[in-house]
């Protein structure tokens, strides 16, 4: 008896002992990943200047008429630092980008969206100039705020558009099996509520991870999301190199 | 003798590489593993292409890969798995391929039910099929509806194949559906009218999302995209709002268990940047 006390105690003993290995081994895997993330870091920062200084020949030319629209979207937090925003959007306009869309998920980008105009030179604010989605205004660069409302809420807001127009329209029979709706119309729906900017081509996320923390979701069915790390360690170089990758993609929409 | 040397150095090896992955399992199961893991299954065509296989060779090593993708995530205990098979985009391809697609489908459900394989089923796994279904043909519709049933009481992990879906056809349907249902709840009220007069909302955001093609599963945590795209092509766009993408360059067929593992030790880093944006919403 006292034997099979001894044995499951050393069993117990054997199990903690075991499990405590295992988690000196899943710290000791993450601390190699966080220095092997560090290092790309250092490698990253180092192109980056390489790029900024015009050493590296290829982002020499850039092809950003391919670039109609681009879409910035901020971690929350770092969207106060508005100093970092003005300065990313004149790197922008120098670049040459013209129509720009802001988005972080609280909004406060679309606060701050007034003292941003007035500090960007020439920068107007994308509206009612711009309607059917043309972009029109080409000697200065348009700018476009969003946040979270503008996502999900937006749809069920033009949701009830879409079910208003069906109940008026009278085409109510229960039965009714064939779709009511088109994306369209839901598009236009979009629009009628002032939630209908365009699709932007590429969206440069700036925030811990690779996510588009809500951004519109009828907005990015094929728009190329590029992770761009913080906002506080942005370079000029890595724009530069993430608006060149995305001159080089090939899209073919699901052919 | 030399046969049965190979087959039992190979059953050592295999032997081996279960161990040392349920050992690796072990240890990531430390930190938070993820619930939802979905897969942009791309590059399918490049990789038959690149291997001079025959056309449609390619969709069958990625069924293959999806296959050994389900029993990876089994074993670390992610318990939905989500895979684009099929946007309704892709039927702008030629009618050959798009029925080469579906006849690869077709056979392999067959092969599932006829217990030649039931793979899904022996590990117990509920397979749920997403997105606009009525656009299949009759023999594919048939197969699809006969292996949901067949996988309806597994629990282990639920499979759902996106097929015949985009993001926005799944927003666009479920809209439709909510309204149709506001408007049958209103008609009992004997008010048919009722909605039009006002301006007072009708439809409510949690309407819209009950009525979802993805509503089975909860949001992916991860969503994992080869052949080294960058976009989401029009899936899971409404669920993918607190998720880490992940690409990585290797075409579908390729992708491994180093893959996924490398997937969730990402996921892991973010985990609690994650959680706290799905508190914020």
């Amino acid at each position: 008896m006292d034997f099979k006390k001894e044995m499951r105690i050393l069993c117990s003993w054997i199990a903690h002992f075991g499990d405590l290995l295992l988690r000196l081994l899943w710290h000791l895997v993450h601390v190699i990943i966080s220095l092997f993330y560090f290092t790309l870091g250092i490698a990253n920062a180092l192109e980056s200047y390489l790029i900024s200084w015009g050493v590296l020949k290829r982002y020499r030319s850039l092809h950003v008429n391919k670039l109609r629209y681009l879409a910035i979207v901020v971690e929350s937090e770092e969207a106060y630092e508005t100093s970092k925003i003005i300065a990313l959007l004149q790197w922008l306009a120098d670049i040459g980008v013209k129509h720009v869309c802001l988005y972080d998920m609280e909004g406060i980008l679309k606060k701050s969206k007034d003292f941003i105009l007035a500090k960007v030179d020439g920068a107007v604010l994308y509206g009612e100039t711009h309607e059917n989605n043309k972009l029109l205004d080409q000697t200065h660069m348009t700018l476009e705020f969003a946040s979270f409302c503008d996502g999900k809420e937006a749809v069920a807001k033009a949701a009830n558009v879409l079910f208003m127009k069906y109940v008026k329209s009278g085409a109510t029979d229960q039965n009714q099996k064939g779709h009511i709706f088109t994306e369209s119309q839901m598009t236009e729906a979009l629009k009628t509520i002032g939630s209908g900017g365009p699709e932007p081509d590429l969206l440069l996320v700036y925030g811990p991870a690779r996510c588009h923390l809500g951004f519109p979701a009828w907005r990015i069915r094929y728009t190329e999301i590029v992770h761009m790390g913080p906002l506080k360690s942005m370079k000029y170089g890595s724009l530069i190199k993430a608006i060149h990758k995305f001159t080089r993609v090939q899209q073919n929409y699901g052919k | 003798m030399e046969k049965d040397g190979i087959s039992k150095s190979a059953r050592l090896l295999w032997k081996l590489s279960c161990f040392f992955r349920k050992f690796i399992v072990s240890t990531l199961s430390v930190g938070p593993i993820p619930t939802h893991v979905a897969f942009i299954m791309d590059g399918n065509r490049r990789y038959a292409k690149q291997r001079n296989l025959k056309e449609g060779e390619g969709h069958n090593a990625g069924y293959l890969a999806l296959k050994f993708m389900v029993y990876y995530c089994l074993e670390l205990g992610i318990k939905h798995v989500t895979a684009y098979a099929f946007s309704i985009d892709n039927f702008k391809r030629s009618p050959e391929e798009v029925q080469r697609i579906m006849d690869l489908m077709v056979e392999k459900i067959e092969e599932e039910l006829s217990e030649v394989d039931n793979t899904y089923s022996k590990m117990g796994i509920r397979i749920h099929f997403s997105g606009n279904l009525e656009l299949l043909s009759q023999p594919t519709k048939d197969a699809v509806k006969k292996l949901m049933a067949a996988t309806a009481k597994n629990s282990k992990v639920l499979l759902t194949i996106c097929f015949a879906y985009t993001s926005t056809n799944e927003i666009v349907h479920a809209i439709e559906q909510t309204c149709q249902q506001k408007l049958a709840d209103q008609m009992e009220l004997e008010e048919p009218n009722s909605a039009g007069k006002g301006n007072h909302v009708v439809v409510k955001l949690a309407d819209i999302e009950k009525h979802m093609y993805m509503a089975v599963a909860p949001d992916p945590d991860i969503i994992i995209r080869t052949s080294g795209e960058s976009r989401l092509s029009n899936f899971l766009l409404w669920q993918s709002a607190n998720c880490s993408l992940i690409c990585f360059s290797q075409l579908w067929p390729a992708i491994s268990f180093w893959h996924l593992l490398w997937a969730v030790l990402k996921f892991q880093r973010n985990y609690f940047y994650f959680e706290k944006k799905k508190k914020q919403i």
